[in-house]
């Protein structure tokens, strides 16, 4: 506001009242537009994009096949013929990046989805509920989040032998108590807001109640926990296959590429090799982190632009 | 306060046996009869179950989840499936040293890293070096720890030979402290790694609110030097929350050493663990498992207590 215009207002302010043009902008506008304002969050968009569509049209964008063994090229050096050089087998280490990429993500949003669905409803209840139901649940909470994740995670995959699937479900089942903290705390908050007793009063079921009040305001929040959520299963889901514990070979993952660098033939004369997979696992973490960030930044009404 | 402790103890309580069940629940989805590692296989089918009646194979779930804990508070964790005979009591006694030392080794390299990067960035709030400690602090919280363990195996040990590329000592040689020293420095560091980028960005807001009060004003405005009042009115109170962390870091630690001690062939609780893992040793699997959530709870009791007893204004 510029000073004229103050004076404008301290001067004639019903004047000013009757011919505001306040241009009414949709709240997701106004938070796209905080968002674009925020450099590194445009930068982790960015990169989130080339890296979904490399992941996606990796069939069309390897120059390999990602399983070929071509032998007399094991551990060639990034060139002409290789653009990343090849593996310990001969495999194309571009090709293998890209299908590679197809798992983290997989991995990566498909058990976000399902830990944010079962903390979202978990959440729900205990904060709208409250009471005897809400305790018993938060213990539960309190009791899964004192397993060190990684633990808990390596002796479920022990137990039903690890596979993409069986992945994506145990990070689902033990990857939502953060979500239904969070969410149980919104809806305590929002329980008791004026909205809430007026849809009460009106006699509304407490099912549409969470579903079409509450849970649209408790929104913004649980998009920055799934976003930040990503991130983390993938640098899991890659411990876990660093470890030999999650995505098996062939099927390429960038965490079981770095598990065939353990070798001392890499170690000595291929330098290069795990460079990239590690490479790839930090950008797509770090654009997942900018990008939650830059939602969070987005959805809080104390932050201006 | 003392009423404080106790009660943040007796909650504790029930959450440790959660824990355990949720660990012997985890052990019944197993596949498999644990009588069929133990057992050759050709033994007569009454000669089995006899041997199963026997040792309460066939007890009630209940009864035998209950047999289970009684023993384990006892410490009694049952026998190695693989290692037959050996108590899973022992193992874990002659790994934990090794564990404790990689963890508090780490602990200490942490904090003599993150805090004085925190405080420095506080104090030189958005200058060049603000941004870039924040910078390099987004980069380590992305960066997959087993990955800068390899890197540095990779060059630091096996090109420069600086640093053993594993294990705790030289094999065969007598024990020397400068031999346990360098097999230490690399696993403790990369351990350290996983939590120094979250502390640095908690000392650091927690120094830029402690800035912002106003005996900081009052001490500028007395004369004081500028890093007398950073360090000694600032970074005193800046460091009450940071000890509470030193409680939270505990669940990171123990999930950080099962990878760290796979990279370095340490000879932990974590490398105890991931073994039997791929050998499907399930009593030792089992009780890492309990002992690991046990010590976050105690972490977490730790950390609230430290809360209580360090800061003062805070009443209970």
């Amino acid at each position: 506001m510029s000073f004229l215009e103050q004076k404008a207002m301290v001067t004639e302010p019903f004047i000013v009242e009757e011919n505001h043009n306040y241009v009414h902008e949709s709240i997701w506008r106004l938070m796209f537009r905080k968002f674009m304002a925020n450099k590194l969050a445009v930068i982790g968009a960015f990169l989130m994009i080339i890296i979904i569509g490399s992941a996606l049209f990796a069939p069309w964008l390897a120059p390999q096949d990602p399983s070929k063994q071509v032998l007399l090229d094991k551990l060639s050096p990034p060139g002409e013929k290789y653009i990343l050089g090849a593996d310990i087998l001969g495999r194309d280490t571009l090709s293998r990046l890209l299908y590679g990429a197809r798992i983290s993500l997989l991995v990566g949003f498909a058990s976000v989805a399902g830990s944010i669905f079962i903390g979202t409803a978990v959440g729900a209840i205990a904060g709208y509920y409250g009471g005897t139901l809400d305790a018993v649940l938060m213990r539960i909470v309190d009791a899964v989040i004192s397993f060190p994740s990684l633990f808990l995670l390596i002796t479920l995959v022990t137990i039903f032998e690890p596979s993409v699937f069986t992945l994506i479900g145990v990070f689902a089942v033990f990857g939502w108590t953060g979500t239904a903290r969070l969410v149980r705390g919104e809806f305590l908050s929002l329980r008791s807001s004026e909205f809430v007793l007026a849809a009460k009063t009106l006699g509304i079921r407490s099912s549409r109640i969470i579903f079409s009040h509450i849970l649209p305001n408790a929104m913004g929040p649980i998009i920055v926990s799934a976003t930040l959520g990503v991130g983390g299963v993938i640098l899991a889901e890659a411990a876990l296959s660093y470890l030999g514990l999650g995505i098996q070979p062939p099927t390429p993952s960038w965490g079981n590429m770095l598990q065939s660098a353990q070798n001392p033939q890499i170690m000595l004369g291929a330098w290069w090799y795990p460079l990239f997979p590690g490479f790839m696992i930090l950008i797509t973490v770090l654009a997942f982190n900018f990008i939650g960030d830059g939602l969070r930044d987005a959805f809080d009404p104390k932050i201006s632009e | 306060m003392t009423t404080y402790i106790v009660r943040r103890i007796l909650m504790a309580i029930p959450l440790l046996f959660l824990i355990t069940i949720i660990s012997f629940a985890m052990m019944q989805m197993a596949p498999g009869d644990p009588t069929a590692l133990m057992m050759d296989p050709m033994i007569k089918k009454e000669n089995l179950e006899a041997y199963k009646e026997a040792n309460g194979l066939n007890d009630n779930v209940m009864v035998q989840y209950f047999r289970w804990l009684g023993n384990m508070v006892q410490g009694d964790f049952g026998y190695s499936l693989i290692r037959q005979g050996v108590p899973v009591s022992e193992l874990l006694l002659a790994r934990l040293p090794n564990t404790l030392l990689l963890m508090g080794v780490s602990s200490v390299i942490a904090f003599l890293i993150s805090i004085p990067l925190g405080v420095i960035s506080a104090t030189k709030r958005n200058s060049l070096t603000d941004y870039s400690i924040t910078f390099v602090s987004f980069l380590g919280i992305a960066t997959p720890n087993f990955w800068i363990g390899l890197m540095l195996i990779m060059f630091t040990s096996v090109h420069m030979g600086w640093f053993p590329t594993g294990g705790v000592s030289t094999l065969g040689s007598p024990f020397s402290l400068w031999d346990r020293l360098h097999h230490l420095i690399l696993p403790a560091f990369v351990l350290a790694t996983a939590d120094m980028a979250g502390l640095t960005r908690y000392s650091r807001s927690s120094m830029l609110e402690v800035l912002r009060q106003d005996y900081i004003r009052t001490a500028k405005a007395n004369g004081f030097k500028n890093k007398t009042v950073i360090f000694k009115h600032g970074l005193r109170n800046g460091l009450i929350p940071i000890i509470t962390i030193l409680g939270l870091m505990l669940p990171s630690f123990i999930g950080g050493s099962v990878i760290v001690e796979s990279i370095f062939a340490w000879p932990g609780i974590g490398l105890l663990f991931i073994d039997g893992a791929f050998q499907r040793d399930y009593p030792v699997i089992m009780a890492v498992v309990v002992i690991a959530a046990t010590l976050v709870v105690i972490g977490n009791l730790l950390a609230d207590v430290l809360y209580a007893i360090f800061d003062p204004r805070i009443e209970y």
